[in-house]
């Protein structure tokens, strides 16, 4: 039987099939977004979260007066449509608005902007190059063909290439199909894309410098890979098949700060039905008679449940929440290997205005937009040569981005949020553990970064909020800081995702899923993991 | 004060005295007009002209709105024989929106009565009403002056617009509940720079945004150090000046209804069963039947007395495509046309595809589903498309600030 997408399903609350507990172990965007799905669809079910408050990597927290922190995820694109129609969550609060544009200051002194205005773009790139003003078109043109192509494959399950099942049947002929579609041509470039590295696909395109450097920041973020490594081109795909109100490629920021999704999902989840829990740390996930049966917090206290849904990434699902004795020996080396690499570190800064960047031209809205310092191809990959060496970035890549020039409620008028994102920055250090000072230090490597470009910078910092990989997996759980749960490499994409053979949210112990970004399509704060999980799991119990 | 360096037959459209200042900020130098001036379409992008409405603070040229002072002994009878809703009841310093019909009851146009003192009065409107206000004063004591050009207007909408006001200077303006009109003195901030020190202005808590918002309301003379003086205050808040495609989309989540789009005026349709009653364009809660004789009373009594046959409602349409003049049908296959659509488009705010559209009895109930053929251009290759639609309550957008007691900072 057919199962229909749940995001597809009418009504609230509505019972399809028997009534089964559900366990969610963690209260992250996927873990709301599948629990919000599988009590619309009638099923009792319980959200487990460790901290004290809900949100996982998608939270906003008050950590000095007055002033709101996109504490980890920090914009939104990819957060599927079909999701937040289907589970009303602008009734329940969540509000995206877009930003515009997006600028490169150059050590020169000179700049890139990117605008949304196509002939103020045009001519901006053209101050740098004529030639790749105009190849910027066939550019976005091949960039939204690859979109085209995978957006259709997001909220599905992917199918098993090995499987004779006839549901996995007919989801390779509408892959296949859909891979057709495109002719001849496209089948080659796709595959082409798939495993280029961002720097070889940006030469296709430009001359500029400064263009590849701006276009290649994308390519690497949340990643432990350089601009020159295979498979770059696809991440850099990854920041640009969201959308925002039909824009494709368009970032904006949740009003209130990326929490704001969580709480959206949190409300929808209680309208439900469905109970969230915080300070509930799972140690263990039961089974029994190699069946999920509940899980033990750290306590001691057991919840039985006849499902358990897991948010946490896969590694820390099987090797810390299990007894890999539990599993299949296979299955656990696999695990082992799955690349979950820490390469991201994060700034969260209260300022007391607005920084000066002298670069940018009086009246540019390009500030408002992501703003960046690495202004070519060599210094990003150089910033790649310091992780492998066990040391962050002398010179980092940053995604940095100020929300309070758009969203009033984040800081008092007049102050301002800044949202630092670091590239790369190592989960382990050559020279020894983290230590606080070590923490100072990588802070200050970054606030140097930026002041090069902002005179009186750190005159403006009130309060700063500095976090490594290490702090991330502490404090939101994800393993050595990943922040997709999981590199999007093509040998972790699509039905390798997370490991070949278990692609599909099931894992080997019947009745426990995985619905976080470990799983088809990967991280971002798209949801779409969660849903998809949800749809297979509605679908074993209807069978 | 309006700039008019031309004569009508060089230049037919009239500036505002916003016009100067809104040329400097637009980038597409997209004007178009409005009841004989000229007024902005959209100045940099739609979508961030939309958001500065819904999630900062918005600055809307609302000058050519004509405008009347309706004055004398018998002004409030004038009004309420002349609109559906009852005027005796609106007090001085409260905003009414009202609907006028001709003697069939079909509506002529729709506005909002400003009651200024015990016999002044301000109606504003969308279009010239001139001469139908003057027919139907025959026989009452009234004066009615057009003051379009002596009134330069401004609405202030937005979450942050209280905010706004206040950092602009204008103490105690939170204690202004929705509906209400003040006369307060022009802030220091913006009369040094005019020179004008003293001076007043009009502030009502009202707009066509469905959001938390006022309306300014100016002498011509000062109407450049207000908006100079707005701009500044609301800086730090986003404010930005949108244009009219941007409140568009804002006045179609609020379900508010606009002239010559989702109805046409009965004063100017040729072909019979074209105009609308305000019973079947769902805004019967605007007609008092019970406070005596007005224009269109009878036949809207009778109109009452029988089952409806169609009735405007809001659609939350499939896909994302805004279905703009869609036909509209009872069964996927299209056979039975049961009405259109009048306005459509995507709704940043509630991420749904909306419309108004005019349905047919019994398929305007809420909650009925029915088809809508949307045409889709695959560059330049047109598909055609059946969508469902489902009939749905209005508002689509209606976020509790818009009448909070006092207005919070965003």
């Amino acid at each position: 039987m057919r199962v229909l997408a749940p995001w597809k399903r009418a009504g609230n609350g509505r019972r399809g099939g028997d009534p089964a507990d559900v366990v969610v172990v963690g209260a992250g965007h996927n873990g709301l977004v599948a629990a919000c799905f599988l009590a619309r669809a009638g099923l009792k079910v319980q959200v487990l979260e460790r901290n004290p408050y809900i949100g996982g990597a998608a939270v906003s927290r008050r950590l000095y007066d007055g002033f709101t922190y996109s504490n980890c995820s920090y914009v939104c694109s990819l957060l599927r449509t079909e999701i937040i129609r289907a589970l009303d969550l602008p009734a329940h609060g969540l509000q995206i608005i877009p930003y515009e544009g997006g600028c490169t200051l150059m050590r020169n002194g000179g700049h890139l902007a990117l605008y949304d205005n196509h002939d103020a773009l045009r001519r901006e790139i053209a101050r740098h190059s004529r030639r790749d003003a105009e190849a910027y078109d066939r550019f976005a043109r091949d960039m939204l063909r690859h979109c085209k192509f995978i957006k259709p494959l997001l909220l599905r399950a992917p199918p098993d290439p090995t499987s004779f099942k006839p549901g996995d049947l007919r989801e390779l002929l509408y892959l296949g199909r859909h891979f057709g579609r495109g002719g001849e041509e496209r089948m080659y470039e796709t595959l082409r894309f798939w495993t280029l590295s961002c720097a070889d696909l940006l030469d296709e395109y430009f001359e500029s410098g400064i263009v590849k450097a701006h276009l290649a920041g994308s390519s690497i973020i949340g990643t432990a890979l350089g601009p020159r490594s295979p498979g770059t081109a696809y991440v850099l795909l990854h920041h640009y098949m969201g959308s925002i109100d039909g824009t494709v490629g368009a970032w904006g920021f949740a009003r209130g700060g990326m929490g704001a999704i969580t709480q959206a999902l949190a409300a929808a989840l209680r309208a439900s039905g469905g109970a969230i829990r915080c300070d509930a740390p799972v140690e263990r996930i039961l089974t029994r008679n190699g069946r999920a049966a509940g899980v033990v917090l750290a306590s001691g206290e057991q919840i039985p449940a006849k499902l358990v849904v897991s948010n946490m990434d896969v590694r820390r699902t099987f090797l810390e929440a299990m007894d890999p004795a539990e599993l299949p020996e296979e299955f656990v080396r696999r695990v082992r290997h799955f690349k979950i690499r820490g390469s991201s570190g994060k700034l969260n800064l209260a300022l007391d205005g607005l920084p000066r960047f002298p670069a940018i031209p009086a009246g540019s809205p390009c500030v408002r937009g992501d703003l960046h310092v690495t202004d070519s191809i060599d210094m990003l990959e150089r910033a790649y040569d310091d992780w492998k060496e066990g040391r962050w970035s002398q010179r980092p890549y940053l995604d940095i981005l100020i929300p309070t020039q758009i969203d009033p409620t984040m800081a008092p008028a007049g102050k301002h949020y800044m949202s630092v994102f670091v590239q790369y920055c190592p989960y382990a250090l050559a020279d020894g553990p983290w230590t606080d000072e070590k923490r100072a230090s990588f802070g200050r490597t970054v606030i140097d970064s930026i002041a090069e470009h902002s005179p009186g910078f750190r005159d403006l910092i009130l309060h700063a909020e500095i976090r490594t990989p290490h702090d991330i997996e502490r404090e939101v759980g994800l393993t050595e800081g990943n922040i997709f749960q999981g590199e999007l490499t093509f040998d972790q994409l699509l039905f390798n995702r997370p490991i070949p053979g278990y692609a599909q949210y099931r894992s080997p112990i019947r009745g426990l899923y995985l619905c976080g970004s470990s799983t088809h399509p990967g991280g971002g704060v798209m949801g779409a993991p969660g849903a998809n999980a949800a749809t297979k799991i509605l679908g074993d119990l209807r069978r | 004060m309006l700039i008019e360096t031309e004569p009508h037959y060089r230049q037919p459209l009239l500036r505002t005295p916003f016009h100067e200042r809104m040329r400097a900020f637009s980038q597409v130098d997209s004007f178009i007009p409005w009841s004989g001036y000229s007024t902005v379409d959209v100045f940099s992008s739609v979508e961030q002209e939309y958001f500065a409405i819904r999630n900062g603070a918005s600055l809307y040229d609302l000058t050519p709105m004509v405008k009347y002072r309706i004055t004398g002994p018998d002004a409030t009878r004038f009004l309420d024989r002349l609109v559906t809703r009852s005027v005796a009841k609106l007090r001085p310093g409260r905003v009414a929106y009202a609907l006028w019909c001709d003697d069939d009851g079909l509506l002529i146009d729709d506005g909002t009565i400003f009651r200024l003192d015990a016999q002044e009065y301000r109606l504003c409107t969308g279009e010239r009403q001139l001469d139908w206000l003057l027919d139907s004063s025959i026989g009452f004591d009234v004066g009615i002056d057009e003051v379009t050009a002596e009134i330069a207007a401004l609405a202030l909408q937005g979450p942050c617009s209280c905010w706004v006001l206040k950092a602009l200077g204008l103490e105690g303006i939170e204690t202004l509940a929705p509906f209400e009109h003040r006369s307060v003195k022009l802030p220091d901030r913006v009369a040094a720079a005019g020179a004008m020190a003293g001076t007043a202005m009009t502030v009502s808590r009202t707009g066509f945004t469905g959001d938390l918002g006022y309306e300014l309301w100016v002498d011509p003379a000062q109407a450049e150090c207000l908006w100079d003086g707005l701009m500044e205050a609301g800086q730090v808040r986003t404010l930005r000046p949108v244009g009219s495609r941007a409140l568009n989309i804002a006045r179609l989540e609020a379900g508010f209804v606009l002239p010559n789009v989702d109805f046409v005026s009965s004063a100017h349709t040729l072909r019979n069963g074209t105009a609308r009653s305000p019973l079947e364009l769902a805004l019967g809660w605007c007609v008092d039947f019970g406070k005596g004789h007005f224009t269109g009373r009878r036949a809207l009594l009778a109109e009452q007395g029988r089952p409806p046959r169609r009735r405007l409602v809001g659609l939350d349409i499939e896909g994302t495509k805004p279905a703009h003049n869609a036909l509209l049908y009872g069964d996927h296959r299209g056979r039975r046309e049961i009405g259109s659509v009048t306005s459509a488009a995507w709704s940043p705010t509630c991420k749904r595809n909306i419309a108004l559209a005019m349905l047919d009895a019994p398929h305007f109930e809420v909650g009925r589903q029915v088809w809508a053929e949307i045409y889709l251009n695959r560059e330049l290759t047109w598909e055609r498309r059946m969508v469902r639609a489902r009939v749905v309550e209005r508002p689509f957008f209606a976020p509790a600030r818009r009448r909070a007691m006092p207005p919070g900072d965003f």
